[in-house]
């Protein structure tokens, strides 16, 4: 696996728009910014209401991944791009959650949304129609997925990387602050957790680093790569993002993201929580 | 809209009094440009990013404290500063 196995410019996207072979897709967080326009026989996929069970929180099941697969016109064959905006957050998400039900051939438009935009290039308000497929999915692959008690299991021993903002590690701020403070869960981040934002692994415009300045990156901030690492954020999107650079970028082995998250940890009795940087 | 501000984004079902809001437009050669506004915390690290309205605007829920806006805009950016207390909203605005 290397870079360009994983990711993919705008030229080669723009190159591929009427490939039928390849799928691109937007999700985004706004789920509704495709509405207003996306790139040219873009799908959407939405994170909430596609992605995740409607009553329990949980992803939707193998079956149902399958359905809205196959209702998209995705195959198992499908090359599929995906792109979206807050730096890819949630195409990161996407990315990992198609990882997670065994899709081959999936790769991330390197900036997203924003840097296509930036770079002033179309997008259009049609939306296109792909021919339903077959989707058979494989059961989730729980190699790449972290629960709360492996996230607690591994304070002091695994390395654990909180990607979220110095100010929400700190305890400062609960939420990423385009979003409101009032939360139920405690601040804080779990204990022995290193803060490594996201955004330190990202250009302004979106873009990844180069694979060297990431390693540089991790290695300065004391991950030590050979051993086992557990990524989370607040709801599991921006971890996503880094699972996306330590498993896929730089090809580290057993890198899990924690999706239940900081939502999930801050709100559990009993378990340890450290306040400050 | 109810609860708008000219021009801005609306504040309907937002509790001002326990958020500290940094909110404002940006402008290009004086007319209101979509784009993206990042906000940086005292340290210069990114803390939250947010796509401009179709009018240029944008809004944070931050914490009490120095921040740096960066807006990011086809060809060109610019940076403001502002320093932001709990219970107010901070109008900025940013011309590029």
């Amino acid at each position: 696996m290397s870079r360009n196995d994983v990711l993919v410019d705008a030229d080669w996207v723009e190159a591929h728009l009427d490939d039928p072979q390849v799928a691109v897709v937007e999700v985004d967080e706004d789920t509704s910014a495709y509405e207003k326009n996306h790139i040219r026989n873009a799908i959407r996929i939405d994170w909430k209401r596609d992605l995740q069970d409607p009553v329990r929180r949980d992803f939707v099941n193998k079956e149902q991944f399958e359905a809205l697969l196959s209702e998209r016109g995705i195959g198992n064959d499908t090359t599929v791009v995906l792109y979206g905006g807050n730096n890819n957050w949630f195409a990161s998400y996407a990315y990992w959650y198609f990882k997670l039900y065994g899709h081959q051939d999936v790769k991330l438009l390197d900036g997203g949304r924003k840097k296509w935009e930036l770079d002033s290039r179309d997008l259009v308000e049609q939306v296109p129609t792909r021919p339903a497929t077959t989707y058979v999915a494989q059961e989730q692959d729980a190699s790449i997925r972290a629960f709360r008690d492996e996230a607690v299991a591994a304070i002091n021993v695994k390395n654990l990387v909180d990607v979220r903002s110095p100010d929400e590690f700190s305890g400062k701020l609960l939420a990423p602050a385009h979003l409101p403070q009032e939360q139920s869960q405690r601040p804080g981040h779990i204990p022995s957790a290193k803060n490594i934002p996201w955004s330190k692994s990202a250009n302004d415009d979106g873009t990844f680093k180069s694979d060297e300045e990431l390693t540089e990156l991790y290695q300065e901030e004391g991950v030590d790569l050979a051993k086992d690492t557990i990524a989370y954020c607040r709801i599991g999107e921006r971890s996503a993002h880094t699972w996306f650079v330590l498993h896929e970028l730089l090809g580290q082995a057993n890198v899990k993201n924690y999706d239940g998250s900081w939502t999930e940890y801050g709100s559990l009795v009993g378990v340890p929580i450290e306040l400050g940087a | 809209m109810c609860g708008a501000t000219t021009g801005g984004l609306s504040r309907e079902g937002i509790d001002v009094s326990k958020e500290t809001v940094i909110e404002g437009t940006v402008s290009k050669d004086g007319v209101p440009v979509t784009g993206y506004v990042r906000l940086l915390n005292a340290d210069g690290e990114f803390t939250a990013e947010v796509p401009t309205s179709a009018t240029g605007a944008f809004r944070f829920f931050a914490a009490p404290g120095s921040w740096t806006l960066r807006a990011l805009v086809p060809g060109g950016s610019a940076d403001r500063a502002v320093v932001a207390s709990l219970g107010e909203v901070h109008e900025v605005a940013i011309a590029v």
